[in-house]
């Protein structure tokens, strides 16, 4: 077993908690198809309210398809299929009379690659806001103003929110994307590798930034990084092959993993 | 290293001496020089032949034409002959062909790209406006003598029939660069919009639209200023190729640059030969030019702004 340094792994209360903890989605016995290949195999996990869940795993293991199963951005893909549920809130979220749509206003995303719309800065983080309906121009200012703080740009920014996105700097546009996803309000923000493309000074931000926004929403976040996964992580899922391997909190994930694979894994022995 | 060193190094399996290495070092060399020259004179031959027409064209038409010559309507007398009513007619046909191939065009893109699904309905339409395309512009001439004058029974030679006819004609340009430009948007700026739980169309109208706008605009406009030289479908829908009066509505008779240009060839008198008929055609290639440089104008500066403010 290796040794890991208790500081970087997150303190977690003791495992009996979890009973308390209310689980905001719940996938059952979930399988996909990208046309006639088997990507995930039954996975069954809860995401817990106000936790982050980190999802790591090798390359190729089915980590961001499930992401994106949550939001249902694999719907996006032609040939794809679903056996099984999701539960958001009680409800499956794959049912014929979901509306991804509106789903996506309750679960946003946060991808590997900075993407600011070609707009501005303000524009940008007003666009969720504006696309449900909202015009008014206070309205939109306040909204952004909230969401840039929350993202812990609004400082860096407040002097030229009519500037283009495109003049920041990658470790602030991820941010900018960060404060475009809260502005709609989600409950649960899903990031996929949202660091991967980030310095090591930028990374660390995103990972305190992290650590604030489970205050108010859930995270449910993708990286191939274990260290990361360790400081970020709340709750653990590993992956391998379309399965999932292991699911537990942190700690007992990393400190005393129940498979062999997880162990191998972490350890460096593959992957 | 020395030089042998480097030659007996680099030629483990072969027999070259340090020598004959050289030799061949430099023979390639010239090949080189002399395949890029070859490649500059075939670029300046394009540019200087376009600069010789251009010169010709403009010494011929100096001192014919002025003011009057572009305010005037037509005439046997070459010091009172002027270009107004082809010019109206010509610039009032292409806003026309803008105004109908633009929605239709985009539109057309917008389905392919952003609806439709990969299928063999699909690849079928793209192959045939690709074909389209290249299609001779008389056969739209004929297409447009069939269709619009004959089976609609619309009159020939107005406005109307010439702008539907040289829409035809434009229609596949426009729609195949839409597309390009539709394709350039990349995909993680659709899936950022959708992410955030925008509709389909919200998407393209915000995201796409306004990203591929440029290369849109700068496919279409070089597409018009194409198809303000026309001439075949023109004369095939019947329209003038002289009018004393420009054109004042869309039910009017017209005549185009290019046909009046060639009327005017065939006249004998050394005044329209060298003085009249290259005046209209500096009036026809300033408008062309004049197009195409906006065009590119347009595009790279909004290709400047979406790239940093």
């Amino acid at each position: 077993m290796i040794e890991l340094d208790q500081s970087i792994v997150r303190q977690e209360e003791a495992t009996a908690k979890e009973v308390e903890l209310e689980s905001v989605i719940d996938v059952k016995d979930l399988s996909f198809y990208y046309g006639q290949t088997q990507a995930l195999y039954n996975i069954d996990m809860k995401i817990y309210k106000n936790r982050v869940t980190s999802i790591i795993g090798p390359s190729g293991c089915g980590k961001s398809t499930m992401l994106r199963c949550f939001n249902r951005m694999n719907d996006l893909i032609e040939g794809t299929r679903v056996e099984g549920q999701i539960l958001l809130n009680e409800k499956n979220i794959y049912e014929k009379d979901i509306d991804p749509v509106r789903l996506r206003r309750h679960i946003g995303m946060v991808f590997q690659q900075p993407n600011p719309f070609p707009k501005s800065i303000f524009d940008n983080v007003a666009y969720g806001p504006r696309m449900f309906g909202t015009h008014n121009r206070e309205k939109l200012q306040e909204i952004s103003e909230i969401s840039l703080k929350k993202a812990a740009l609004w400082n860096e920014v407040k002097d030229r929110l009519h500037k283009s996105a495109l003049s920041l700097s990658g470790g602030q546009q991820q941010r900018l994307c960060i404060a475009r996803a809260i502005a709609v309000e989600p409950e649960v923000i899903l990031m996929d590798e949202p660091a991967s493309a980030l310095d090591p000074i930028a990374t660390t931000f995103i990972e305190d930034l992290i650590d604030e926004l489970k205050k108010n929403y859930t995270v449910v976040i993708v990286t191939h990084n274990m260290q990361q996964a360790g400081r970020v992580g709340d709750y653990t899922a590993f992956f391998l092959n379309g399965y999932m391997e292991e699911f537990d909190t942190t700690e007992k994930l990393f400190l005393n993993p129940a498979s062999k694979k997880t162990a191998d894994y972490i350890s460096g022995r593959f992957g | 290293m020395s030089e042998m060193q480097l030659t007996m190094n680099e030629s483990k399996g072969t027999v070259l001496s340090s020598s004959e290495a050289k030799d061949n070092i430099k023979k390639e060399k010239v090949k080189g020089i002399i395949f890029q020259i070859m490649c500059v004179i075939a670029a300046l031959f394009g540019i200087v032949s376009l600069g010789a027409l251009l010169m010709y064209v403009i010494y011929e038409a100096a001192g014919w034409l002025d003011w009057q010559f572009i305010s005037s309507s037509p005439s046997r007398f070459a010091e009172k002959a002027g270009v107004l009513p082809p010019l109206v007619g010509s610039s009032f046909v292409i806003a026309l062909v803008a105004l109908f191939s633009l929605p239709l065009g985009v539109g057309s893109a917008i389905y392919l790209e952003e609806y439709s699904k990969q299928s063999y309905l699909r690849r079928f339409i793209e192959i045939n406006i690709a074909n389209l395309a290249g299609v001779p512009s008389i056969v739209y001439g004929l297409l447009g003598l069939g269709l619009f004058v004959s089976t609609f029974n619309l009159p020939h030679g107005i406005v109307l029939v010439g702008a539907f006819t040289l829409t035809l004609r434009v229609l596949p340009i426009v729609i195949v660069s839409s597309q390009e430009a539709i394709k350039a948007v990349p995909d993680l700026q659709r899936h950022a919009s959708l992410g955030l739980g925008a509709t389909r169309w919200q998407m393209i109208r915000t995201v796409v639209l306004p990203e591929a706008m440029p290369g849109v605009l700068t496919g279409t406009i070089i597409a018009l200023a194409n198809a303000m030289g026309e001439t075949a479908p023109l004369i095939m829908i019947g329209a003038a190729t002289t009018m004393f009066t420009p054109p004042h509505g869309i039910m009017s008779s017209f005549s185009a640059l290019p046909l009046q240009i060639y009327a005017w060839s065939d006249f004998p008198q050394s005044e329209f030969q060298h003085g009249v008929t290259p005046a209209a055609i500096v009036v026809l290639l300033v408008i062309i030019l004049s197009l195409n440089g906006i065009a590119i104008y347009a595009r790279n500066k909004f290709y400047q702004r979406n790239r940093q403010k």
